[in-house]
């Protein structure tokens, strides 16, 4: 979230898409219900189904799944040509004015530089016009037709309300009511929040559907804003903290970057991530990007890391593409590993394609779950009936489970979906044998670093320099790792204006990542956890609930990243000359000497407004991107492309080019296109979710949750289940090309056929959790049925829109 | 909320005065539908807190699980689908069903079984299991169709309010899980009032006929509702004007000294089939006398 769970409360509108915050996120849901109570904000929400969100809703609208980019491009089309956008925070607080490459171009569904045979582009054309000083060009006056605003303007006119209705499905005039709503917060003084979640991340455009919606919330001025931003509510309680740990193959924490095995040298490694400013008098934060990775890597190999090995830049690996889950089972399936460790995963369960993975799997020699519960991915071996059918005679596979420690039986800290660390607290011990996660994972480290000091082996340097100084080397406390993320000064740190004055003595914690340097002198395990766990102690176990602005901000309970910010790019929050756009809602403002009010700046806290320095301080341009440059796998701006299994031949927006149909950039390995079905074999849409009764799949261990929803189901609309002959309880059957489950059928009148592209679209809502573990009735894995693609840029798996046939069993 | 007394305000066929020296304040729970998700996290919570656990059960083709109230599910949520003007403009009306805690409690009155069933002065019905005798009546006297009958023990069990944790001053469970604050409580005054704030918000955003569910027909209820429509409340599953079985109000009435003779005579009965058959049987024993009285 760029904003928080309490701020959603400041919002005048809320839309849930992509998402279901009611069913997800139950108990977040209350600042919604708060915004409606205490602020009358209405609440819209967009999805296949009329869901739990929707039952408390002030207006909804259906959406076919996996077709949201079409109907934010008509949202943008609809802003842009009513004129319905904050004019003054476009043009000063988004890159509108800036020139375009002249090489770039979009045509029939592909952006310049495109290669179909390796679905990849060349992004060099995806650019800005630069001048000699190597400042961007500008255009204040939007007119020119490269100027970004115009590209922009041109690229998205094509979704007109028609247009989007007859992709979408979503009846014009509803469409169009949602527009006029959203409309209403270009006001300087309203704002709207968008919550989504996994509606929007599990497509093959899903990183396009987030962007979409930045570039609406950037048209209204709605970032920065209290009760505006981008929300993405995340579904476990830390999976914001492992993301920020580096979830990704190719990331160090913090966000940093993996080198590429191009990049075998550190200066230009560094220097290609510390980009000099794109406009005169730019922060461009990144620039301090060698004070956070040295600092980093001190964390990592001590004294070893020196300033005459590059701070150990030959021991980092080089990556030659990203090892995402979808890769490591690709590979795994093609005999190319050996051993898999699943920590807290199960990924039988929730990896696309469970016959492809459970196969894969069966190839392993070794496989090591560490998990609180016994998984299904566990005992994938064990043959279930019809639920999971295997002839162990077949799998070679030797299964270690490691039985881990629940979350309540260690502490720790917690990073929740609105970036807040919060400390908890061990209340139980663990049971029997269990122990905590990272307890077992250094066990592991103590044993392997042995093992290379005895045998030797390929590369044993960056294991056995590894850092390690914990009390106890199989028991890394959580405070131990905590202050370490945190960093601390390594020699006295000197004022460099003062160096008679000490500003962190040595061995103490550093009180921000300000502190951090990039000569060694500093560590720091992640730059954005800096101030969490200070000289002044544990900053995440602070339980102040003080509010004094009132809008929920409590900046004495925990710690935010990053350095306690609870509203990201707040300085957007205010006009040109540093004045809030809405006083009510004061986040920051300019008091003629320096930046303060209810948040901590995200901006120079002493730098005048009229010097022209941009509020979004991470980007080289000071301003936002509605032009995304190369970031982007398949384009500056969005385009709708179908899901891979679509139940239309061509993509309406580009009738006339196959390779337009679906994401052109998307990965597809070898076996899995010809895996994807076709609509004449398989009609219907299908999108599966979780219910608020279960958590994920691992409630399949607790009797409450199975008493309060027992049985696998499958829901249908009324016209579809008359067509197929089926009524509210029947078992029916639901095939893909990869797989079939056997089910309830829950019959309803919230979810209907659409119209779409001179068809009628029928969508079949299949709930996840059911598995052949656990002491509830036993099911199918559901990602049976899902393909095995995902999202161009983060390869998050599509499971929100694939083909599936139904009938009765 | 203070500490509560338990004092009893009315007590299944018993006719001794009850006490009324001390000050209770009269205890509601107020359910607002429009802020219900239906994540059952009430049903839980009771579960949890009253120590039941329902049988996992089967999915009937809708979202309601367990599909009805139960000896041991004393509340669930029950799901309505309403389609209005078009197609899309749907409603997902969701209502946690449980017992109303009646002013004029139709269990109570219809109880036979001295002590069984009791109301406390703050308002709350109770059943006191070990005084009950499974005979079914309080179903027939109930006419929200509440109270369920064991299979374990025959006896009849429904939320109790949790007059548990009231009676120490906390909240019943259900309200204290509620994340979306659907759920409120306090004295039936407070709960009154904010009934009236939450429909005036439910009005000002175009819902005319929101409105309080505290029906007149059992002298109003400690479990009230706030209704998005509340001129039809049977939409959401609520009898429209609910009052307490007219064969009730005969068993209590002229019927009563008749059926006394032949409760007097099942009593002896059944003791001998307590003896011999196990208290099954005894019910349904029961359940064919009334239902002879009733023919009268």
């Amino acid at each position: 979230m760029t904003n928080h769970w309490v701020d959603i409360k400041n919002a005048d509108l809320v839309i849930i898409m992509g998402g279901n915050a009611a069913e997800a996120h139950v108990c977040g849901f209350k600042w919604v219900v708060e915004a409606k109570e205490k602020r009358g904000a209405k609440l819209v929400v967009v999805d296949p189904r009329f869901n739990r969100s929707a039952a408390v809703s002030d207006y909804y609208a259906p959406i076919r799944s996996g077709t949201d980019i079409a109907f934010l491009g008509g949202v943008i089309n609809f802003l842009v040509t009513n004129d319905k956008i904050h004019h003054d925070y476009v043009k000063n607080y988004t890159d509108s004015t800036f020139l375009v490459h002249e090489g770039f171009s979009f045509e029939d569904g592909i952006f310049s530089g495109y290669n179909a045979e390796k679905r990849s582009y060349d992004k060099s054309t995806w650019n800005y016009q630069l001048g000699a000083d190597g400042y961007v060009l500008t255009d204040p006056t939007m007119e020119s037709p490269n100027c970004v605003f115009q590209q922009m303007k041109k690229h998205y006119s094509r979704y007109t309300p028609d247009v989007v209705s007859n992709i979408t499905g979503t009846p014009k005039d509803r469409f169009l009511h949602i527009c006029e709503m959203i409309a209403a917060t270009a006001a300087a003084n309203k704002t709207m929040t968008i919550l989504y979640a996994l509606g929007w991340t599990q497509h093959s455009v899903g990183s396009q559907n987030i962007r979409t919606m930045a570039m609406i919330q950037l048209l209204l001025g709605n970032m920065g804003m209290a009760g505006g931003g981008i929300n993405a509510l995340r579904g476990h309680s830390n999976v914001q903290g492992i993301t920020d740990m580096c979830l990704l193959t190719t990331n160090l924490p913090g966000y940093m970057t993996l080198p590429n095995e191009k990049e075998q040298d550190f200066t230009a490694y560094l220097a290609k991530r510390s980009p000099k400013p794109l406009r005169p008098n730019q922060m461009s934060y990144w620039q301090n990007y060698p004070k956070f990775h040295v600092s980093l890597m001190k964390a990592w190999y001590g004294k070893a890391a020196t300033k005459e090995n590059n701070f150990c830049f030959d021991w980092l690996p080089k990556f030659d593409k990203g090892y995402d889950v979808l890769h490591m089972f690709e590979r795994m399936h093609n005999g190319q590993m050996n051993g898999f460790i699943a920590q807290g995963f199960n990924p039988l369960a929730a990896v696309p394609n469970t016959k492809k993975v459970a196969d894969a799997l069966a190839q392993l020699k070794f496989l090591v779950v560490i998990d609180p519960l016994a998984t299904d991915t566990s005992e994938f071996w064990r043959p279930a009936g019809e639920f999971n059918e295997v002839d162990p005679a077949k799998v070679q596979t030797t299964v270690f489970r490691l039985p881990a420690a629940c979350f309540a039986e260690e502490e720790g800290s917690y990073t929740n979906s609105g970036r807040v660390l919060q400390w908890h607290w061990k209340s139980a011990d663990p049971i029997g044998e269990s122990k905590s996660d990272g307890d077992i994972v250094a066990s592991l480290f103590v044993k392997l670093r042995e093992l290379y000091a005895k045998d030797g082996g390929a590369f044993p340097e960056p294991i056995l320099n590894l850092n390690w100084a914990y009390k106890h080397a199989d028991e890394p406390s959580p405070e131990e790792l905590a202050k370490e993320f945190n960093g601390k000064a390594l020699v006295d740190l000197v004022d460099p204006k003062d160096p008679t004055k000490v500003l962190v003595k040595a061995g103490e914690q550093v009180p921000s990542f300000a502190f951090l340097r990039d000569d060694g002198s500093t560590s720091c395990g992640n730059w954005l956890y800096s101030g969490s766990w200070t000289q002044a102690g544990n900053m995440m176990a602070r339980r102040d609930t003080s509010d004094p602005s009132g809008l929920g901000q409590t900046l004495n309970w925990g710690f935010a990243w990053p350095v306690n910010r609870r509203i990201l790019y707040n300085r957007a929050s205010a006009d040109l000359a540093g004045k809030p756009w809405d006083k009510s809602r004061t986040v920051i403002a300019w008091d003629g000497q320096k930046w303060g009010g209810n948040d901590v700046p995200d901006f120079k806290g002493n730098e005048p407004p009229e010097n022209g320095m941009g509020p979004f301080i991470m980007n080289p341009e000071g301003v936002a991107r509605l032009f995304a440059l190369g970031r982007m796998a398949e384009g500056p701006f969005s385009e709708h492309y179908e899901p891979f299994e679509s139940p239309l031949e061509v993509n309406p927006m580009h009738p006339n080019n196959p390779l337009a149909r679906t994401n052109p950039a998307a990965r597809v390995f070898k076996g899995d296109m010809e895996q994807f079905g076709t609509a004449k074999d398989f009609p219907y849409v299908a999108t599966t979710y979780r219910l608020a009764e279960h958590y994920h799949f691992w409630t399949k261990n607790v009797p409450l949750n199975a008493i309060v929803q027992p049985e696998q189901f499958v829901e249908i609309g009324e016209e579809l289940a008359k067509e197929k002959g089926i009524v509210a309880g029947d078992k029916v059957v639901v095939r893909s090309n990869r797989g079939k489950i056997k089910a309830v059928a829950v019959v309803t009148k919230r979810i209907r056929g659409l119209d779409v592209a001179g068809k009628k679209v029928h969508t079949i809502g299949i709930p996840l959790h059911w598995g052949f573990v656990g002491v509830a009735k036993p099911g199918y894995l559901t990602n049976k049925l899902t393909p095995y693609v995902g999202d161009a840029n983060v390869q998050t798996p599509e499971f929100k829109a694939f083909l599936v046939n139904i009938e009765k069993a | 909320m203070a500490l509560q007394s338990l004092d009893i305000k009315q007590r299944s066929a018993t006719t001794t005065p009850s006490p009324s020296e001390r000050q209770t304040v009269e205890v509601a729970k107020l359910i607002d539908t429009t802020r219900c998700i239906g994540c059952k996290a009430c049903q839980v919570a009771c579960m949890e807190w009253n120590d039941i656990r329902d049988e996992i059960g089967s999915v009937d083709g809708t979202y309601n699980n367990p599909t009805d109230l139960t000896s041991a599910s004393w509340t669930v949520m029950r799901f309505y689908e309403k389609e209005n003007s078009s197609p899309f403009d749907l409603e997902w009306l969701i209502r946690k069903d449980g017992c109303m805690h009646c002013a004029d409690p139709g269990c109570l009155k219809a109880c036979p079984a001295p002590g069984a069933i009791v109301q406390y002065a703050n308002g709350i019905v109770d059943f006191h299991q070990e005084n009950c005798i499974g005979c079914g009546y309080c179903i027939t006297g109930c006419p929200f169709n509440v109270p369920r009958i064991s299979k374990k023990d025959s006896k009849a069990y429904k939320c109790t309010l949790c007059s548990d944790r009231v009676a120490v001053g906390m909240e019943p469970a259900c309200v204290k899980t509620c994340p979306t604050g659907a759920i409120m409580f306090g004295s039936k005054e407070q709960m009154t009032e904010q009934a009236e704030h939450r429909i005036g918000e439910l009005k000002g955003r175009g819902h005319g006929k929101a409105g309080l569910y505290d029906p007149a027909g059992v002298g109003g209820t400690h479990v009230m509702y706030v209704l998005k429509d509340a001129d039809d409340p049977t939409q959401i599953g609520l009898p429209a004007s609910p009052t307490i079985s007219a064969l009730v109000s005969v068993w209590k009435g002229f019927a009563k000294p008749l059926a006394t003779l032949a409760m007097a005579g099942v009593a002896l009965g059944s003791l001998f089939h307590y003896v011999t058959k196990g208290p099954n049987e005894v019910s349904k024993e029961i359940e064919d006398e009334i239902e002879k009285e009733d023919a009268q």
